[in-house]
């Protein structure tokens, strides 16, 4: 059981009509299915933003409250949640996420110059979208496919042994049609 | 699952292992095909696809069984297929070749050559798995089951005496009895730390507060270590079943398995071993007719690499901010939800069943005099053989590395094996012949840690690599106390520093000095360690720190400030290969006669370094 939560009580008694409501057009009636099920507890926060940022691709300020509200936890603990873990985002991200592995193995195996290459053709830096919202670029410490190593992910598959030749026929051919490719490199 | 509903006894159980393995003898043939993450990325999925198309095809599909494993840790040669029997061995199988496996190996017992493994020392053929130099030096005890069952059947586990030690441990012994049996077996904590794991168990047992909890931690973060990934993927049964023992021994009646989001494949593997067994009566109420109740709930982890502290990681569970507290209380009088909790990691559990099965004298049989039983390693970079390794605790690096490893890639000099990931330090050669086990591996500096082993030759510059974990330690710090947050950032400027030729050997004495800071001053495991890469570095390769510091100058050639590429006109024979890859056009000269390369335009890149077939290119 979640133990006594002295802040939770406090923000009972102002009410919800007390939050500060960020009008960003976010769809929050998307959220109802979304957090079905799930007990109304700060143990719920961590799922209730995973599932969140499932429907909406990233989590939109609106969102964050309307979790706040709904699992009867103070805005701020639930903001504190969302910035502290890498897997939540706060912005707008692209169709494809490319993420590069930077763990010893890949880095040993030339994950930076690979990282350097993406962010040339891309046009971005590590962490940014580019503006057409087609691409996502971000590192992640280690993907444990470390017998890939370098490896990078698109769209949730995984490509390895890669140079910087490779990777970029990898992103040329996300750009060229939107669907994941059925050939490997 | 075959017919029986619930299993409401050891009897039931017996009975179902005797259903499941009748149904694997109905098979004449089995065609095993790893299907874990490193595989799938190589194509592992449409090669399981191939084979039952083809088998389906020429009506095969009643005498091979096709079984898609989970990792079986030669993740390098993927798609790995294996024809049982014999246990033909079949490497970077691809959908193209099932026919011919199919129409060779499986009927017409002939071996496919093109796909058999080749020995890169003797330069043959290896059909037999078995007899291939990665798998015979290994001992398989933890990973036994990894290519014998398919990861989401609970009938293959129990086939192969799945549940039979939970069985053996509710009938037959007594919860004191089981802690005994895990202290006796000297089996110690295999997430880094080495702590008895009876002992902790103890702990909670004694622990005189209820309700208490059982939490695996499959936070596997450590860059370079994935055992925990396999054996998440692979064989989450036995995970499960190290935890309701540990449950039964500390009075536990709930449990969480929390798994890194990184690892959507061992998420869906351990949510539907959980609901196997809930359906079959192994985990809820009344399991196996004993009265006790256990309940395990998964939880995702959300990308932070200081929730594998065992502290951090309850307060993840508990759904804040993932920061750790002050140790003590500990977990065992005061952990999730102020509760007594026991917290182990993926592998620790996954030895329980297996020490309640053969007893503690068989375990502590294995390994050193401190460490016993065996330990899986993640061999990874300049090595030939990539891939999980389980070992004898005691083993010593060289037979790690050069035996099962296969020796170094591409024929380079073995410069140090990092061990322990950014929590650990650099082994060097001169240590090669020590036995590892948690003792040995301190006293030079380095740790077991989860058992990340990364191989470096020669190319690989060691104040890089201490810089590169300190970048990562830097921005995983969770910023909780000061001598983290502040000192891994310090540390990491100053050894960039190294790397731009800039900094002085003062420097170098206070980054020493404030590794130990860190070392004593920091909150958690995270930042007690996090030094580490630093000084072992140091300790080990100081000549190398001399070097970048006093003759600004990085002998790996690594540090690309420090670079300088020029062309010896001696050797260069103007075969031009340099020019045409120089992205910036710097270099210059004639068809036939030396070239020169224009210092202000070269941006470093090395690529006239790789290209040149005459070591005329001259890097310093």
């Amino acid at each position: 059981m979640p133990m006594k939560d002295p802040l939770a009580r406090r923000w009972r008694k102002g009410g919800p009509g007390e939050l500060r409501r960020p009008d960003d057009g976010a769809d929050l009636s998307l959220l109802e299915d979304a957090l079905q099920g799930l007990p109304r507890n700060e143990m719920s926060v961590i799922p209730a933003l995973q599932r969140a940022q499932e429907v909406y691709g990233y989590l939109p300020e609106s969102v964050l409250a309307q979790i706040a509200d709904e699992l009867r936890v103070p805005w701020a603990r639930v903001y504190g949640v969302a910035t502290f873990y890498a897997q939540f985002h706060l912005k707008p991200r692209g169709r494809h996420i490319v993420l590069v592995c930077r763990g010893t193995a890949c880095h040993v195996g030339g994950a930076s110059e690979i990282l350097g290459a993406l962010e040339e053709r891309l046009g971005i830096r590590e962490g940014e979208t580019t503006p057409d919202l087609m691409f996502t670029l971000e590192t992640v410490a280690c993907l444990g496919a470390c017998a890939l190593a370098p490896v990078i992910v698109v769209g949730g598959r995984y490509y390895g042994h890669l140079d910087e030749a490779k990777t970029l026929a990898v992103i040329d051919m996300y750009t060229d049609g939107n669907a994941a490719p059925e050939v490997q490199p | 699952m075959t017919g029986v509903t619930r299993i409401r006894s050891s009897k039931d159980l017996a009975r179902l292992r005797g259903t499941a393995q009748e149904a694997r003898r109905r098979y004449r043939k089995r065609v095993t095909i790893c299907n874990g993450t490193g595989c799938r990325a190589c194509g592992g999925l449409d090669v399981t696809a191939a084979f039952r198309s083809e088998l389906a095809r020429k009506g095969l599909t009643d005498v091979v069984q096709v079984m898609p494993t989970g990792c079986q840790g030669y993740c390098q040669r993927g798609p790995i297929v294996v024809v049982d029997p014999p246990g033909v061995f079949y490497q970077r199988v691809t959908a193209e070749d099932v026919p011919t496996v199919v129409a060779s190996t499986l009927e017409a017992d002939e071996v496919v050559e093109k796909l058999l493994y080749t020995d890169p020392l003797t330069g043959e053929h290896v059909p037999l798995e078995k007899d291939i130099r990665f798998y015979a030096g290994q001992q398989r005890i933890v990973f036994a089951l990894n290519g014998e069952i398919e990861p989401s059947s609970i009938d293959d586990y129990i086939g192969m005496g799945g549940y039979e030690a939970l069985a053996k441990a509710l009938e037959d012994m007594s919860p004191e009895q089981i802690i005994q049996e895990v202290t006796d077996a000297g089996l110690r904590g295999r997430g880094g730390a080495g702590f008895p794991t009876g002992v902790k168990w103890r702990f909670v047992r004694e622990a005189a507060t209820f309700p208490k909890y059982v939490i695996c931690n499959g936070d596997e973060g450590d860059p370079g270590a994935f055992m925990d990934r396999s054996l998440l993927e692979a064989t989450p049964h036995s995970v499960l079943e190290g935890m309701l023992i540990a449950g039964y021994a500390m009075g536990a009646s709930e449990a969480y398995i929390y798994v890194r989001a990184e690892y959507p494949l061992a998420i869906e593997h351990v949510g539907k071993a959980l609901a196997d067994a809930s359906t079959l009566g192994l985990l809820g109420e009344d399991i196996l007719g004993t009265g006790l109740s256990f309940h395990v709930h998964i939880k995702e982890g959300a990308g932070a690499f200081v929730c594998g502290e065992e502290t951090a990681l309850i307060t993840s569970i508990e759904g804040r901010r993932g920061t750790p507290r002050p140790r003590p209380p500990f977990p065992a009088q005061s952990g999730l939800f102020g509760k007594p909790t026991n917290i182990n990691n993926v592998e620790t559990f996954a030895n329980v069943p297996p020490i309640i099965l053969n007893g503690a004298a068989w375990y502590a049989g294995m390994g050193t005099e401190k460490s016993k039983g065996t330990k899986i390693f993640s061999l990874t970079g300049k090595v030939q053989n990539n891939g999980l390794v389980e070992v004898p605790m005691g083993t010593t690096l060289r037979q790690v590395i050069f035996e099962i490893g296969g020796g170094m890639h591409e024929g380079r000099d073995f410069k140090a094996a990092q061990m322990g990931g950014p929590s650990g330090g650099c082994v060097p050669a001169k240590h090669l012949d020590l036995p590892i086990d948690y003792e040995s591996l301190q006293s030079i500096g380095a740790i077991m840690g989860s058992g990340g082993l990364v191989v470096m030759d020669d190319r690989t510059c060691m104040v890089d690599v201490a810089r590169f974990f300190l970048a990562f330690t830097m921005s995983e710090s969770c910023g909780k106390c000061v001598p983290c947050r502040i000192g891994t950032k310090q540390m990491h400027d100053t050894l960039d520093g190294f790397t731009r030729g800039e900094g002085s050997v003062d420097d170098l004495t206070q980054l020493e000095a404030l590794a130990q800071n860190v070392k004593r001053g920091s909150l958690c495991g995270l930042g007690q360690t996090a030094p580490n890469p630093v000084l072992s570095t140091i300790m080990h390769f100081r000549e190398e720190y001399e070097a970048h510091i006093v003759e600004k100058r990085c002998p790996a050639g690594v540090c690309k400030a420090l670079l300088s590429f020029r062309i010896d006109s001696e050797k260069c024979v103007g075969c031009m290969a340099c020019a045409k890859v120089c992205p910036v056009n710097a270099i210059t000269g004639e068809k036939k006669q030396p070239h020169t390369i224009d210092p202000t335009l070269c941006i470093k890149c090395g690529q006239c370094f790789e290209k040149c077939k005459f070591d005329a290119v001259l890097r310093g």
